[in-house]
């Protein structure tokens, strides 16, 4: 009742622009810690399959055996190695090595200790839990590496990446400068058409599809993943139509006073100014194909030399599925160059999501 | 897609009709439609031509292994789908999936991106590059590290909920859990999504929150009769792709249990089935019915959508 006479709370009051900024800063580093908690939750998975990449076999089948990447301590006494066990001596939990086992009592040595006193445990020694160190297992990936023939898969997909970028991003430019700078009857109604092929399933024009490739022989090759690319893509258009729209046309105008034909202005006028969305539609396309599963499994699941990574290590899962070591190390390497391309160009490519997505 | 239409023809200058009329309009014609050419040819020989093709074909049991024999069998496709059990469950198990997923997805997506737009998160641009990353992660690889998050035995998930003492149920093994757990794989797929949202978040002019501040607004009085009408159009742009994808739902599904469906069927998604028939069983009459009811189904829940959407979304820029 006496609150408001309270010196004290005055002077807090007086003070009120510093604890302003403190509280202001408290509401924010809470607002951190909890979009930290939730982002760590959401990236768990990676954590886990990081570990149990790290891990032996045998640790994942023994009860006890911590969450962490780890083997059964040992240490060495008059030159012979013992296991390290965790005893209780006295109210502490020492680790030692069981040296002599015995039904009713054990002899212990501490594996700091020099001398090697021996130590008397009376107690059942099999109670006693194992005590663990820290030990990542790389094996994991070597295995992987040489049973997946790795560098033969990275090579290819990879090498199709590339070459369907390559496609995909010329022909998709040359579509969408047809579309940004030149009138033609019939355009409006194909710029809607080119948009209403976003939303058709591709299933319903994959079937005839494989079955004129089969005919033409290239099923079992390389060509059904890259040749569609060829003839320019919904998104890639749309996206770099937009761009070339907000290059002045004065650039134009003025190359082509000079005599510039079509093709020159593209090359030295637009595409240099549009070396963002390029940049964009160039990384889309790249992980695209990287990362697709349903294609190759069509046309390349017969033939291993050929194969992609996506499905080699989802065959690769059918065959070891007792083996999660092996799994989580096969996909942490497949993720590994789109994840690093990723952080690598990042802006490039969130900038590109924007583009397409919002402006539609 | 009107819209897109209006753009077209607001950014193509117009010049004097008599100037640019004759030998002059007709060479840009010719030059654009060479320019336009790819796509026009792709258009007929991969997009136009196999969807007749496949049209064609969905009223013959043509079958790859022995061509010559395809006969033309009117509707019998049709009537055999209405009758399959695998074409049921398959509709049946992605409609329970789109269910949980869909709205999960939006929910998640919109959260992420109103948490990662705040002024007040210290080091926003981690947390976005972060939060979008799963998304460039292959969906196979995403898939194996999942599969291993939730083992009901050495699985974290199940470790972790048993730390709080709730019982994990067997996730993948489960008819009924096998979609609460496709949708919590289907979250690492949110950064598009995401991305999407948080630009049109950007977009919502800040003035329209001072004024209602004034007013005396409170942050969720705000999102609700602001930011969520003004972003209308996005979020139904976003629900659009996802139910697209949804009914397209196969690389998780076929990596579980390597095409088998399991459990009992309940990953038999409708495009994993239309895989099995026609390039397993290589009824590839079947299945080309089958892809044409999914683009049936998928045309039909677009436009219900967009016919849902007229009266609850805004556009800022007037009528779409």
């Amino acid at each position: 009742m006496t609150a408001k006479a309270d010196p004290r709370l005055r002077s807090f009051g007086e003070r009120g622009a510093i604890a302003r900024s403190y509280r202001r800063y408290l509401a924010r580093a809470s607002l951190t810690l909890f979009a930290a908690v939730l982002l760590g939750g959401y990236l768990l998975p990676m954590l886990y399959m990081l570990n149990t990449s790290l891990q032996q076999p045998s640790q994942r089948v023994t009860a006890g055996a911590p969450v962490y990447p780890a083997v059964p301590a040992t240490g060495t006494y008059q030159g012979q190695t013992y296991p390290i066990y965790d005893v209780p001596i006295n109210g502490t939990t020492r680790e030692l090595m069981l040296t002599e086992p015995g039904r009713e009592s054990s002899t212990f040595v501490d594996p700091a200790d020099a001398s090697g006193t021996p130590i008397v445990w009376q107690g059942r020694w099999r109670t006693l839990s194992q005590s663990w160190t820290f030990a990542p297992e790389i094996d994991n990936f070597t295995t992987v590496w040489t049973q997946l023939n790795f560098p033969r898969l990275l090579f290819n997909t990879a090498a199709i990446a590339i070459l369907s970028t390559l496609a995909a991003v010329l022909s998709s430019a040359l579509v969408a400068y047809g579309f940004a700078r030149f009138r033609f009857p019939g355009k409006n109604m194909m710029f809607v058409i080119l948009l209403a092929t976003i939303i058709l399933p591709f299933q319903v024009t994959l079937i005839p599809t494989y079955i004129v490739f089969t005919k033409l022989g290239w099923n079992g090759t390389w060509l059904p993943l890259i040749v569609p690319h060829l003839f320019a893509n919904a998104f890639n258009v749309f996206l770099l139509r937009q761009y070339f729209l907000s290059i002045p046309r004065d650039l134009d105008e003025a190359a082509m006073m000079d005599g510039a034909g079509p093709f020159r202005i593209l090359r030295s006028i637009i595409l240099p100014l549009s070396v963002p969305a390029i940049t964009a539609v160039s990384l889309f396309h790249f992980f695209f194909s990287w990362n697709d599963f349903f294609v190759p499994l069509l046309y390349l699941s017969g033939k291993p030399e050929l194969q992609t990574l996506p499905i080699a290590i989802q065959q690769y899962n059918a065959l070891y599925v007792s083996e999660p070591t092996l799994i989580q190390a096969a996909a942490l390497m497949t993720m590994a160059v789109p994840v690093v391309v990723f952080f690598l160009a990042q802006r490039a490519f969130m900038r590109g999501v924007v583009i397409t997505g919002v402006e539609k | 897609m009107a819209q897109a239409t209006e753009l077209v023809q607001a950014r193509t200058p117009r010049f004097g009709r008599g100037r640019w009329f004759g030998t002059e309009s007709r060479r840009e014609a010719v030059w654009g439609l060479i320019f336009v050419g790819p796509w026009l040819i792709g258009l007929v020989l991969l997009t136009a031509g196999p969807l007749i093709a496949s049209l064609v074909l969905s009223l013959t049991d043509f079958n790859l292994s022995n061509p010559d024999a395809v006969r033309f069998v009117g509707l019998d496709n049709y009537a055999a789908m209405a009758s399959d059990p695998n074409v049921r469950q398959g509709l049946i198990a992605t409609v329970k999936f789109a269910i949980i997923a869909i709205p999960l997805t939006m929910v998640a997506s919109l959260g992420v991106a109103v948490l990662v737009n705040s002024p007040k998160l210290f080091g926003r641009n981690v947390f976005r590059t972060l939060f979008y990353m799963p998304i460039q992660i292959p969906l196979v690889a995403g898939t194996l590290v999942w599969i291993g998050f939730l083992n009901p035995e050495t699985g974290w998930l199940n470790g972790i909920l048993k730390l709080v003492g709730l019982p994990g149920p067997d996730w993948l093994n489960s008819e009924t859990w096998i979609y609460p757990a496709l949708a919590l794989i289907g979250l690492w797929g949110i950064g598009n999504f995401m991305l999407i949202n948080l630009a049109g978040l950007q977009s919502v002019p800040t003035e329209l929150y001072e004024a209602s501040r004034i007013d005396g607004a409170g942050p969720w009085t705000m999102f609700r009769r602001i930011t969520i009408p003004l972003m209308s159009p996005i979020l139904l742009y976003n629900v659009v792709i996802c139910m697209i994808t949804t009914f397209q739902y196969f690389v998780v599904a076929y990596t579980l249990t390597n095409g088998r469906g399991d459990p009992n069927n309940a990953t038999l998604f409708i495009n994993l089935d239309l895989y099995r028939e026609a390039f397993q069983y290589s009824r590839m009459g079947y299945g080309a019915a089958i892809g044409w009811l999914l683009f049936v189904i998928v045309l039909l829940l677009t436009l219900g959508l967009f016919a849902f959407a007229r009266k609850r979304v805004y556009y800022a820029g007037g009528e779409a």
